[in-house]
């Protein structure tokens, strides 16, 4: 019973971190029919960001409770600067192109930022424990576990909830439906796509740095920790259904799950369980759980 | 009677060439030709199946089943010529894209590379798990003989630029024929493909058998000249390379991948001599360079001025 429990609490944690970033992937995929490769990278500037942030705000001597503030802070940052740099100085010359081109500019962003992370903190690794050791553990009958990772959970409801109101709840987002849906018809009928495509990269990569940051604290940030992430990302976009928020949530619950469960019954599964399950939703629904099969255009 | 055409002549004179060189090359371009031509194979499959408008992201699988078949074949059934362990290799890489093929065959576009991708990373968790193979060590490959000569390096060289020579020529006739031509069909259209009374699952099929088993022997390749095996090989950034290669190189012609290969292993061998930290920055720069300005790879600026010329 308590192994049951754990594969349920680990699985739930791993999904929620998964959710964060996935959520940023499909929607960039959603509306711009991006593939993003780099998506991991963004992940991996999050992380470094939030180390950088937090160890220099430690390092002033101020209260420890602030570099939560840092977190989000270095999320931000580095959405709020690489999503318009990437999107207006680079993705904008090559749209129109094949999907799969667009897959390979973003495959040679990826390969680019991987070194500029290098060249900027160089080769070691960063630490931000304070944010996890301020918050202890709690015990879950015969298990203790991090608070940190029960405010990560919290933090992905958040999100997920806050997409939700985005997307559904305001005009904007409205408009961003309107251009997942159809393109071409939301844009005769006077939709800025421009701005859109704008608003939602820069959306996108916040939520893959957001996904960064949080996860600073609980691991020591070194390079290549976003060569991982984006497979990842991309068998939990794949499983839910491509440009599917919903398909996003489920997605990371399912993979989330399954490799909880692989690591305590099979831990020599624990790698390939999750593409197993990636080939076989795409063996019988190619198009993901939750995306409607595509009308064939002549 | 064919008259002898452009590509082949071209093909024959990079043979004798290559193989003239052999002896005089440097050790290191020696090592470094026979890598740049083992790849080169993986990419000239991918060539096979971009022509129909199909980029897979997971060749790294066969590229690793080639290669662990090769080793495999030296440590468990005691081969000890590159031949042999080539052609299992090959074969075993062939026979993997039969069985998946069934499945494969029926995708198209960012889902096809997205299968390909979760199959190779598959095999990546597998091997990276199963202590007998060397989990993520893998484990040393060296054969002691070429053909039955004991030639070493140099023997894998020449088998590496004979290979080569025979699947370019190959496949130069295969986009000739009515096979290859199919391949733009499809990528066109594959209703009227189907119209015109073709199958397009069974060519798509057989394309993907013959990408394998392309990618199967560059893996082979690689194993021999390397001496070792990891599953790393296996790994989605290994197919990445493998698609860069070919966009650098673009899909005009069968000798396009392995000028490209070459080109890219001197740069990524230059790069990272000169600056470790900054050579997938470089690769990558050159890369975006050739997507936006030249959207038919490096080879489409050749054709352009000899056509003008």
């Amino acid at each position: 019973m308590g192994d049951l429990l754990a594969v349920v609490v680990d699985g739930l944690i791993y999904s929620s971190w998964l959710f964060v970033i996935a959520a940023g992937l499909t929607i960039i995929y959603g509306v711009m029919r991006i593939l993003n490769m780099a998506h991991g990278s963004l992940y991996a500037l999050g992380a470094y960001a939030a180390a950088s942030l937090a160890g220099a705000w430690m390092r002033g001597g101020r209260p420890p409770f602030g570099t939560y503030l840092m977190l989000v802070a270095a999320a931000l940052l580095v959405g709020l600067v690489m999503g318009p740099l990437i999107e207006r100085g680079l993705l904008r010359f090559a749209y129109g192109r094949d999907e799969i081109v667009m897959v390979l500019v973003t495959y040679a962003l990826f390969l680019i930022l991987e070194d500029v992370i290098k060249l900027i903190w160089g080769v070691e690794s960063y630490f931000v424990t304070e944010p996890y050791q301020l918050l202890g553990t709690v015990d879950l009958g015969p298990l203790s576990y991090p608070v940190y990772s029960g405010a990560l959970v919290l933090a992905a409801v958040a999100v997920g909830l806050g997409l939700r109101w985005g997307i559904y709840g305001t005009r904007y987002g409205k408009l961003l439906v309107a251009v997942i849906h159809d393109r071409e018809m939301a844009s005769s009928l006077g939709v800025d796509v421009r701005t859109v495509f704008l608003v939602t990269f820069t959306l996108g990569t916040t939520l893959a740095a957001l996904g960064g940051a949080l996860t600073a604290p609980t691991v020591s940030v070194v390079p290549g920790m976003g060569v991982e992430v984006i497979v990842l990302a991309f068998a939990v976009v794949v499983v839910g259904g491509m440009g599917s928020m919903q398909g996003a949530l489920l997605g990371s619950l399912i993979v989330g799950l399954v490799r909880s469960a692989a690591v305590h019954y099979l831990p020599q599964v624990e790698l390939f369980s999750i593409y197993l399950v990636m080939a076989l939703v795409l063996a019988f629904r190619p198009r993901g759980l939750f995306v409607a099969p595509e009308a064939r255009k002549i | 009677m064919r008259r002898l055409d452009r590509t082949t002549a071209v093909l024959a004179g990079a043979l004798l060439v290559l193989l003239a060189m052999g002896p005089v090359l440097p050790k290191w371009a020696v090592f470094l030709v026979t890598v740049a031509l083992a790849k080169a194979l993986v990419v000239l499959g991918l060539l096979v199946l971009m022509r129909a408008g199909l980029v897979s992201f997971g060749q790294g699988l066969y590229f690793a089943l080639g290669g662990y078949a090769a080793g495999m074949a030296a440590q468990a059934l005691g081969v000890g010529d590159a031949v042999p362990m080539l052609l299992l290799g090959t074969v075993v890489a062939a026979g993997a894209a039969g069985l998946l093929g069934l499945l494969l065959a029926r995708y198209r576009t960012i889902f096809f590379a997205m299968l390909s991708l979760a199959f190779s990373m598959i095999l990546y968790g597998l091997l990276v798990k199963s202590s007998a193979l060397g989990s993520t060590d893998g484990f040393n490959v060296a054969p002691r003989t070429v053909a039955g000569l004991a030639m070493g390096r140099g023997g894998i060289y020449a088998l590496a630029v004979v290979c080569s020579f025979a699947a370019a020529l190959g496949l130069h006739h295969l986009f000739g024929s009515h096979l290859g031509r199919l391949a733009p069909a499809i990528r066109d259209n594959e209703l009227r493909v189907e119209y015109m009374g073709a199958s397009v699952r069974n060519v798509v099929h057989l394309y993907l058998v013959l990408a394998a088993a392309l990618a199967g022997l560059g893996g082979g390749i690689t194993a021999l000249a390397v001496g070792h095996i990891d599953p790393e090989m296996a790994y989605w950034t290994t197919s990445g390379e493998f698609v860069f290669v070919a966009i650098f190189g673009g899909t005009g012609s069968p000798v396009a991948p392995f000028l490209a290969s070459l080109l890219y292993e001197l740069i990524r061998s230059y790069a990272y001599e000169y600056s470790p930290n900054t050579w997938q920055m470089v690769v990558g720069v050159s890369m975006l360079l050739v997507i936006l300005f030249l959207p038919g790879g490096l080879w489409s600026a050749f054709a352009r001025r000899r056509r003008a010329a």
